[in-house]
């Protein structure tokens, strides 16, 4: 039976027929899979190249369900093409070798991969492989609803913790989680196949229309994903739908009040419930107009900004924290991300609590800290953009600190407001980021590495974006924010693309004229990601540790990428699968971003991360696999994204990087 | 009938040896398990491939192992390949030299290189020779086998 629809529309005979593609170099031990791969009675094709195998996943994009590779190869690292599937096709990848030390394993899971083998395979162990499609396409899934249930967020972190030990050690675990889950998606399947495939909704004229109508008589700051769906009264139409719209809407809407378009803040929202955001999101409403005119945040909208943050991070317990357990844990090249570890940040040295300067809060102090958090990443990233006359940047500190409350806090440790000071001449912005607190978390990263100055700004404005203006569970992964914010979006993507990226990325970055932020954004995001990758493949470890989302909105590489990638993300989770794909998306919306730099920064980045691959969320392994179903869901959002920044905005670029398998930029409406 | 019995017998013990000698290990049986009607001489077809391309690299750490001084990156390398392609046969004396060389690599001892490379080399022809004999046996024994030897 073809796999492709399978898993949804067959489940007694799957995993019967999963697509899998081998690679290794070795051709003993490729046979030998073929052969115990074919016993299981997989759909096997191999291939003893990397390039080969990559042509072959390009060609067919949804060909495969599954990637399995071994990490020595003489053309290609294994881990390099680990990255690159991850990023263009978002199909969750097995690593493998006779190479059972912890320091390749560990490069394993940092990269994205949703499982790791050790030679020689077992039979047993390829038996399960199955696991990683389905559970990338149930996170992806579980990402499209976003709506927060409990359920979905306890299961998420089941499986995404079994994805942690390689399958062969792991059986035991996840059979259990595994017939929890196939007994869900089971039925699921059974009974709607639409559930997993989200149907890509195609933002026409009209419905936007409607959905502008919507948001007007809300008011841009009330209105959330929920009311406007409400008074849309489509059928059909999610939540997650409108609420990735919003988010780009939203930053559609910065862009034109020349605010930087941190809109992105909808991750950072998205990730919590709405009720915290709304507060938020009327803020980022206001905002604009507020910090288009006098670029100074208004103190009210800060504090509501704040208030709305933590309430956000006080909803969303549960995500924010991991990621700051994760850094420690993850030890990650780039210490500087080390945020929540209580790095000697210069954010966090009380300074970054600075963003919250000025500005009544109501929070209590928890939430202040948590802000701070956020305040500081953005803090240190809006000082750099301050630094490079970023106005936005300086918003971004504040923006930061909101966006902390999600679960960036770990990112912040202190939330001292020391970033806050820093950010006096771009007030106006962080408003706007409400969503960027999220986007903030992601920034800390960066601020944290604050490579440059430049850099600062950047990341700032990505968590302007990330803001959770549009909480509506678009930033599932608070990580995201970041991209959101178009400065960061350079920086941004790059964390949210891959841990792995960091290196790569801020060296590029740096070339890039200092989008440092997205260096650290990354680095940040990959310290996140431990998190991440405990809940999901690594894929995106943003998206694992928030949502997903953010991480892959991270490639904005322009603030209006940024955007796109906070809507993408909260698409992208759906996907979830590949973080990394989500990222290229990024970059392509923000072409029109207003920073010029920032569009460097995010191809840049672009490139980067298709180098670093992007990090498979092995552990939640999104089940993305290329089924077509799953992914063309997703990027209905990020087309209609993109669809809707280029009719807005007149940005063509968005579609360039859709390169996701499974993602039909043909859906763009536009 | 009779011939085949005793060649069957024959094989039997011939395959027995190579365990109780220590040539083989359980990776070799889970080959084994492997081969059905569909693949009915895959065991072989693996096998060959396995000496095919594990020539190649005994030439190459051969050679590396004359220059000097000894890149013990790339020997450590070569030999990581090596090895998972022993394994994968279950060659199980050559694996674990194959892992006293990278020791050895590891630590920079060229002696203890060249003389571990002395002993892999003589167990892998050994072990060679044995294999070969013994899939020759099994298509003579073998009931409608077609002695195929995979290219």
């Amino acid at each position: 039976m073809s796999t492709a629809s399978s898993s949804v529309t067959v489940s007694d005979q799957f995993p019967a027929g999963l697509r899998v593609l081998v690679v290794d170099d070795d051709p003993t031990c490729l046979r030998i899979l073929e052969k115990m791969l074919g016993t299981c009675l997989y759909e096997v094709t191999k291939c003893n190249r990397a390039e080969i195998a990559l042509d072959m996943l390009r060609t067919n994009k949804n060909g495969y369900d599954i990637v399995i590779s071994d990490v020595h190869m003489p053309d290609m690292d294994g881990f390099k093409l680990l990255e690159q599937v991850g990023l263009e096709m978002d199909l969750p990848v097995i690593m493998m070798s006779a190479d059972d030390s912890k320091q390749v394993v560990m490069k394993g899971v940092t990269h994205g991969a949703c499982d790791y083998l050790i030679k020689p395979v077992r039979i047993e162990a390829l038996k399960n492989i199955w696991q990683h499609v389905v559970r990338k396409r149930k996170n992806e899934w579980k990402d499209l609803e976003q709506s927060g249930s409990v359920e979905e967020g306890d299961r998420q972190p089941k499986p995404s913790e079994e994805a942690d030990y390689s399958s062969s050690a792991n059986e035991g675990n996840w059979r259990t989680s595994k017939r929890r889950k196939d007994e869900e998606e089971e039925i699921e399947e059974r009974d709607d196949t639409s559930t997993l495939k989200k149907p890509r909704v195609v933002w026409s004229v009209e419905l936007h229309q409607q959905f502008v109508s919507a948001v007007n008589q809300l008011g841009i700051d009330k209105a959330v994903p929920k009311k406007i769906l409400e008074l849309m009264n489509v059928p059909g139409l999610t939540r997650e739908n409108v609420a990735s719209h919003l988010q780009k809407y939203r930053l559609y809407l910065r862009r034109l009040s020349g605010v930087s378009p941190h809109q992105g803040n909808s991750f950072i929202s998205s990730h919590s419930q709405e009720p915290p955001y709304g507060s938020l999101s009327s803020l980022s409403g206001l905002d604009f107009q507020t910090l288009a005119a006098t670029g100074q945040i208004p103190a009210q909208s800060l504090a509501t900004l704040q208030a709305a943050g933590l309430a956000r991070s006080a909803a969303k317990p549960g995500l924010p924290m991991p990621l700051v357990d994760q850094r420690n844990i993850f030890s990650f090249d780039n210490q500087k991300l080390r945020f929540g570890e209580g790095q000697p940040q210069h954010m966090s040295s009380g300074k970054q609590m600075n963003l919250l300067h000025g500005i009544p809060t109501t929070m209590d102090s928890k939430q202040l800290v948590n802000l701070h958090h956020s305040a500081q990443s953005l803090g240190s990233l809006n000082m750099q953009a301050s630094a490079h006359g970023n106005p936005s940047g300086q918003s971004s500190p504040l923006l930061m600190q909101m966006a902390q409350p999600q679960s960036r806090g770990q990112i912040l440790t202190e939330t001292s407001g020391g970033q806050v000071p820093r950010l006096p001449t771009s007030v106006g912005h962080p408003i706007l980021s409400n969503g960027a607190a999220g986007a903030m978390l992601a920034i800390n990263g960066i601020g944290e590495n604050s490579r440059g100055t430049g850099y600062n700004s950047v990341s700032q404005t990505s968590s302007v974006l990330n803001f959770p203006l549009n909480h509506s569970a678009e930033l599932p992964g608070n990580s995201f924010p970041l991209g959101s914010t178009p400065g960061i979006s350079a920086g941004m993507s790059t964390l949210t693309t891959k841990g792995g990226f960091q290196e790569e990325i801020n060296s590029d970055i740096k070339g890039s004229g200092g989008f440092m932020p997205s260096y650290d954004i990354f680095n940040d995001l990959q310290q996140h990601k431990p998190h991440n990758w405990e809940l999901q493949n690594v894929g995106f470890a943003f998206d694992a540790s928030q949502h997903s989302n953010s991480l892959q909105a991270s490639v904005d590489v322009t603030p209006s990428v940024l955007v796109n990638q906070g809507y993408s993300s909260s698409q992208r989770n759906v996907q979830n699968s590949n973080v990394s794909a989500m990222g290229k998306p990024i970059f392509s919306v923000g072409e029109g971003s207003e920073h010029g730099i920032a569009l460097n920064v995010g191809q840049h980045l672009n490139s980067l991360l298709v180098d670093n691959s992007t990090r498979v969320k092995s552990e939640r392994v999104t089940d993305t696999s290329c089924q077509p179903t799953l992914l063309p869901q997703h990027f209905g959002q990020e087309d209609l994204m993109s669809a809707i920044l280029k009719q807005q905005d007149g940005l063509g670029p968005a579609e360039n990087d859709f390169e996701f398998d499974g993602y039909s930029l043909d859906n763009i409406p536009v | 009938m009779e011939r085949n019995q005793q060649l069957r017998r024959q094989l039997a013990s011939m395959r027995q040896s190579l365990f109780d000698q220590g040539h083989l290990d359980e990776q070799f049986i889970l080959l084994e398990e492997l081969q059905d009607d569909a693949n009915p001489n895959f065991v072989e077809e693996v096998v060959t491939l396995h000496y095919r391309d594990s020539a190649r690299l005994i030439t190459t750490i051969e050679r590396a192992l004359e220059k000097s001084p000894l890149d013990f990156n790339k020997l450590d390398g070569y030999m990581h390949q090596f090895k998972g392609s022993s394994t994968s046969i279950g060659a199980k004396k050559v694996k674990a030299e194959s892992t006293q060389f990278r020791e050895y690599c590891e630590a920079g001892n060229g002696e203890g290189c060249l003389k571990t490379f002395q002993l892999l080399k003589r167990d892998y022809a050994t072990l060679r020779r044995k294999l070969e004999a013994y899939f020759q046996l099994a298509r003579q024994a073998g009931p409608n086998e077609i002695a195929c030897r995979p290219k």
